[in-house]
């Protein structure tokens, strides 16, 4: 196996890891504010790490862009919607969790 | 490794009849919309496996985003937020949990229910079993006249050539459906958010950028998957979000002009297939060497019209009908 297709499974698999621990926290967290930032961090990070991935794969530079547009789009759109259902959780009086 | 991409979709198949049947059973209607989004979405991922990215980009946007869009605007006016379900009276066991719903018909009539729909789902079943497994259909008529239909995306040269009718119709069917919608009255005005919030700043950067994907769809449609629906999507969801930053049509072309964008989609198609017909041809039946300029300028226009009919869907009642808007 190329060590170009090896770095790719390995990118790959690293994303999959992260949005797996997204989904956990998702799960598990105790309220909507956690829950919120392990769903943007993990999943953007992970989200990046796959379109590395993919990237080492792509048949041009022109898909390598597009794969790299797609992932600013979603950091920019999940930062935002994540800031917006934050902001109408303090509005609507959710209290952050705390021990 | 043939064995991977079967339980893939197996996979896939499974968590669509389950987010079926949680969306299907769900008493509270919020999560039910949120799990309709996601059905949406893994049907986009299904189309792809299927081999039809055009129908896939269309599920996505529309059936997934758009339309996901439409029931959470008509849930906010419906039901004001957290008081989900209010209307219903659930019965909970020891555990709390809802075994029956005081609405609705008694028990044995839903077991009749449940097994009609079982024997139903059989049948279906076997029907779909039953078929030939390599149907090719009109396929190869479809390949050989490629040439003449003046684009070489099979799927465009079906909707706007060979099928240009089920097409004219279908833009017939969104104005009537928009229509519809203005004939039930005002709908009460959502409070407009912040100026200069986070909200009115993704619409700024993301109106733009949705224009110029919108114009290459519309580009690319006739030789990729692509094409009017798409184009047409992906304007009325940049018009969707700026409804939600609060931004609204000025008064000036919230009459006429407003009309006019939303008509001329069907209207151009009309006016090309009844000149080809002037022309001494049959309606619809474009001369071959022109079919790609005839088609490329029917899904501008009716791109513009789709983009402006959806927003329009989302914004609910008529622009202007509530004077100074």
């Amino acid at each position: 196996m190329a060590i170009g297709e090896l770095l790719s499974i390995l990118l790959l698999l690293a994303g999959a890891v992260f949005f797996f621990a997204g989904t956990l926290g998702l799960l598990r967290f105790p309220d909507i504010y956690t829950r919120l930032h392990a769903l943007t961090k993990a999943d953007n990070v992970g989200l990046g790490l796959m379109v590395a991935g993919l990237a080492l794969q792509a048949d041009s530079m022109a898909a390598v862009g597009k794969l790299t547009v797609i992932w600013l789009l979603v950091l920019l759109a999940g930062a935002s919607v994540a800031h917006l259902i934050a902001a109408a959780a303090r509005q609507r009086g959710i209290v952050p969790w705390k021990r | 490794m043939t064995l991977l991409p079967l339980i893939f979709d197996g996979v896939l198949g499974f968590t669509l009849l389950w987010l079926a049947w949680q969306l299907l059973g769900s008493l509270a209607l919020f999560r039910a919309i949120v799990l309709f989004i996601a059905f949406g979405l893994l049907m986009a991922l299904i189309w792809v496996r299927l081999d039809a990215p055009d129908v896939a980009l269309a599920e996505a946007a529309i059936g997934a985003g758009l339309t996901g869009a439409l029931l959470l605007a008509a849930l906010a006016r419906v039901e004001p937020p957290g008081d989900e379900t209010a209307n219903l009276h659930p019965e909970k066991d020891g555990q709390g949990d809802i075994v029956s719903v005081t609405e609705g018909g008694g028990l044995p009539f839903r077991r009749w229910l449940v097994a009609l729909h079982l024997v139903l789902a059989c049948g279906l079943g076997y029907a779909v079993l039953s078929l030939p497994s390599a149907a090719p259909g009109l396929s190869e008529a479809v390949a050989n006249n490629l040439a003449l239909s003046g684009v070489s995306n099979p799927v465009t040269a079906v909707l706007l050539n060979f099928r240009a009718y089920d097409t004219l119709l279908e833009m017939g069917v969104l104005l009537l459906a928009l229509l519809a919608v203005w004939s039930l009255g005002r709908t009460p005005d959502a409070p407009a958010p912040a100026a200069g919030g986070v909200l009115a700043l993704l619409a700024r950067l993301l109106t733009p950028l949705l224009l110029l994907v919108a114009g290459y769809l519309l580009w690319v449609g006739g030789r990729a998957p692509g094409g009017a629906f798409q184009a047409g999507s992906l304007l009325g969801a940049a018009g969707v979000l700026l409804v939600l930053a609060g931004w609204r049509l000025g008064r000036r072309f919230a009459q006429l002009p407003l009309r006019i964008t939303l008509v001329v989609g069907l209207a151009l198609f009309m006016a090309v297939g009844l000149s080809v017909m002037l022309a001494g041809g049959r309606f619809l039946a474009y001369p071959p060497a022109s079919a790609g300029g005839l088609i490329l300028l029917i899904e501008a226009a009716a791109t513009l019209s789709i983009g402006m009919i959806l927003a329009a869907l989302f914004l609910g009642s008529r622009p202007g009908s509530r004077g100074g808007q």
